[in-house]
């Protein structure tokens, strides 16, 4: 189906109301969640059963079902959200659809099983901004995702979007443009901070033609993936922010650089662009402007490091990913040698609101040195999961807490990792820090592009930091010696400590380390990447002691000073533990006591989870 | 051999289709080895021929970035998530059962050439870890022994399958 051009601003406009119009019959809108990566196969299935229990009750054109991208509440994805109520529905499956078309169709009672329910009192809460994961956040950026399918331009344009390109196109001068980015304070959401507006003038300023504009899509950090959220569920302002930025630094080329293993997003952002072009928004003569501009989207290769700027640059060029000393910045030679703009996907995401709604409106949410949203995935061991947007400058206590409903299983929490492998992990005693780009960083952490991950007393610190040191020493692209020596050396150290054989001597060695990788390293992998043994040191000595004095492992999980065995006298012979022994570790006969043949056990605890009698002992 | 011409002319039609620019060298191994399942050498030869780039060149992309592979894989692919929050819920120690069970190394294939075992560092699905990818479908909230089970319903179909000597759509497909 062909999409007609849109030839200025003013056809746009036209365009936006006669979508308007002709949904305006349209009583309810039921979201469901089905274009993301997550859902997974079912989604096409759940989408069918709405449509088919629309038609089948005569209600076609009075609801609509919308497939749309993630909504952040992903422990409890697929959802439906009926708008414009704001019901939502939880784990919602094809069986349930015709009890939530009716209920929509009367307005009335809504489906009780399916409402969201409080942890405590057990009550059904029906309404989305009621409901605490939500009723704390500023959705800015996500709120889009409930509104907009991303195969389809058109829901998109009908919400206002590409607004803020017509705005700067019809009256704004790149000048006026990068001024506005500049005063509402916007920094890079990828983890450096840098300031958007002044990153654009410096390319402006330089006179080489031809310059670039980059979308950073190689979200590499493991635990992150709020740039997938919204490459899946609203690609269009990705497009519509970096067609501003084009127009802004004089660019007529862009790229999106897009992480190998999102191939959903790779896919919904292929589709808007043609969609995109089809309607004349990306190509030349855009809105009846001289201004042109084309994307490229390009895939990534699966390496981390191809998320630092200059490496991107070298894979977009089709060269191995290594990146480059920056005496000269990217802003002056970037890609192919010329002056290149790069941005992370958020940060191309706020654009068209800061032009929409003003700088001044943009500058007033935040902190005053990190104005605006901020996304977080919130994961690991805290209660509700997911995707949470808000005001920079909210403590890490009032998001794992308040929105994350603090602790599975009521046990204690005890750290949380964030900025990703170049980030650190913070105690409770942290926990009252605000969370922007400045503060973390002073606590020894980073804020980074997002990752919150959650570690309660189960978690092994040391073990956590040997995870990331074996991270970064896989990923480490070898070029510079400090980072592939430093790490590797780091590694043996924490597999040393982690197995019982470490000495103090050892600690000192990971103190010397660090100084002279963060001294030394050529890109930020290597200058960041002691920040997880620094602060796991720093803040959680007494399990580095615990390790290499007792030989213990107080969380119980590293492999080398764990044993299981089980209690002959609680032993039912009930053949749980053996069933689930992966490397059949496990003999006895029924109705006797079981043993584990120590020699053969992987330690992987199923056993231990398995037993319903508690005569699986961890020691 | 006409197996050896076709994947020749395929590698060709790639090379086409990128426009034989040695700035595409990653886009094109990334068709080849969506094709093959893996990057052979000989395509590797061809490409660095017809891009007029030496071969330790395209070597050197080749071996850099993790989804390329210049070993055949199994016929299904097992990817286990590594990524931060997969780890402190559990996730190596899916990783340590699933290879145990199976007999081989992270990265190896199964001697009946069934399974290749992967590890991916982050596929972003992190609220719902610990995560098992086989084939590409997602299962999410693994365990050690979840795992295995699902495995197990794949070998459990290709024995059915040798038992009576039923030829495997998926085969024919594949070559």
């Amino acid at each position: 189906m062909g999409k007609t051009r849109v030839r200025d601003a003013g056809d746009l406009d036209a365009l936006r109301r006669a979508l308007l119009r002709q949904r305006a019959a349209v009583r309810r809108t039921i979201a469901i969640s089905t274009r993301s990566g997550c859902c997974g196969s079912g989604g096409a299935a759940l989408f069918r059963a709405f449509q088919r229990e629309v038609k089948k009750r005569g209600l076609a054109g009075k609801i609509a079902v919308r497939q749309t991208g993630c909504h952040g509440f992903c422990e409890k994805e697929p959802t439906a959200l009926v708008l414009p109520d704001g019901v939502l529905y939880l784990k919602v499956s094809p069986a349930d659809a015709g009890d939530i078309v009716a209920a929509a169709a009367s307005g009335k009672t809504p489906v009780e099983r399916l409402l969201y329910r409080d942890p405590e009192t057990g009550a059904a809460v029906a309404h989305e901004k009621e409901i605490p994961f939500y009723a704390q956040q500023q959705r800015t950026l996500l709120d889009a995702n409930r509104l907009v399918d991303p195969m389809d331009i058109d829901d998109y344009i009908a919400i206002g979007g590409y607004a803020g390109l017509a705005k700067v196109l019809t009256g704004m001068s790149p000048q006026d443009v990068i001024e506005s980015v500049t005063r509402a304070g916007l920094r890079g959401r990828g983890g450096g901070g840098f300031p958007t507006g002044r990153k654009w003038q410096l390319c402006r300023n330089c006179q080489s033609l031809p310059r670039y504009v980059i979308c950073n899509a190689d979200e590499g950090d493991p635990g992150a993936y709020m740039d997938r959220s919204l490459l899946e569920g609203n690609p269009h302002l990705i497009l519509e922010g970096m067609l501003i930025g084009a127009y802004a630094v004089g660019s007529s080329q862009g790229f999106v650089y897009v992480r190998n293993e999102y191939p959903l997003a790779l896919k919904h952002l292929t589709v808007a662009l043609k969609q995109a072009q089809e309607r004349g928004l990306v190509g030349e003569g855009i809105l009846g402007t001289d201004f042109a501009f084309t994307v490229d989207v390009m895939r990534g290769g699966g390496a981390f490091v191809c998320g630092e700027s200059t490496a991107l640059m070298a894979s977009l060029e089709g060269r191995a990913g290594e990146p480059r000393a920056k005496y000269v910045h990217t802003v002056e030679k970037g890609l192919y040698g010329q002056p290149t703009v790069l941005n992370n996907v958020e940060t191309w995401a706020n654009v068209p609101l800061i032009i929409n709604k003003g700088w001044q409106w943009y500058a007033q949410t935040g902190s005053k040195a990190s104005p605006g949203t901020k996304i977080f995935s919130l994961v690991g061991k805290v209660n509700t999961t997911g995707l949470v947007e808000v005001p920079l400058g909210m403590t890490l206590r009032q998001i794992i807490f308040g929105i994350g409903g603090g602790i599975r299983g009521h046990k204690r929490f005890k750290a949380v990792q964030t900025g990703g492998p170049s980030g650190g992990c913070l105690p409770e005693q942290c926990l009252d820090l605000p969370v922007d780009f400045d503060t973390l960083t002073e606590s020894g952490s980073m804020m980074g592009s997002g990752g919150m991950i959650v570690m309660d007393e189960d978690t092994c610190m040391v073990d956590v930091a040997r995870y990331f040191v074996r991270f970064l020493q896989e990923e480490s692209c070898g070029k510079c010696v400090p980072c592939r020596e430093g790490l590797r050396a780091m590694e043996e150290v924490l597999t040393r400590i982690t197995a019982g054989n470490g000495t103090e001597e050892d600690l000192r060695s990971l103190e010397d380390l660090s100084a002279l990788m963060k001294d030394a390293s050529l890109c930020a992998l290597g200058t960041m990447a002691p920040n997880p043994v620094l602060t796991t040191m720093r803040y959680f000595g007494d399990e580095y002691l615990a390790h290499i004095r007792e030989k213990r492992c107080p969380a119980g999980v590293c492999r080398d000073l764990v044993q299981y065995e089980i209690d002959a006298a609680a032993c039912t012979g009930c053949t749980a533990c053996s069933r689930v022994c992966p490397s059949h570790a496990i003999q006895g006969e029924k109705k006797k006591p079981h043993v584990i043949l120590q020699d053969r056990c992987l330690k992987c605890g199923a056993c231990f989870r398995a037993c319903r009698f508690g005569a699986v002992k961890r020691g | 051999m006409n197996g050896a011409k076709s994947a020749v002319a395929g590698v060709r039609e790639i090379l086409a289709r990128h426009g034989y620019e040695p700035r595409h060298l990653v886009a094109i191994l990334q068709d080849v080895q969506a094709a093959r399942g893996y990057l052979p050498q000989m395509a590797l030869e061809q490409i660095a021929g017809a891009l007029g780039v030496p071969l330790s060149s395209v070597y050197r992309v080749a071996t850099f970035y993790r989804s390329f592979s210049l070993k055949p894989k199994g016929r299904h692919r097992v990817t286990v998530c590594l990524g931060t929050a997969c780890h402190v819920r559990g996730g190596s120690q899916v990783l340590d059962a699933l290879l145990a069970h199976l007999g081989i190394e992270a990265g190896g294939t199964t001697a009946d050439g069934l399974f290749t075992v992967e590890t991916v560092n982050c596929l972003g699905a992190c609220a719902l870890g610990p995560l098992v990818v086989i084939d590409g479908e997602y299962h999410t909230n693994m365990s050690g022994e979840r795992a295995i089970s699902l495995v197990q319903k794949f070998s459990q179909r290709a024995q059915g399958r040798s038992r009576y000597g039923e030829d495997t759509g998926e085969r024919r497909r594949r070559s």
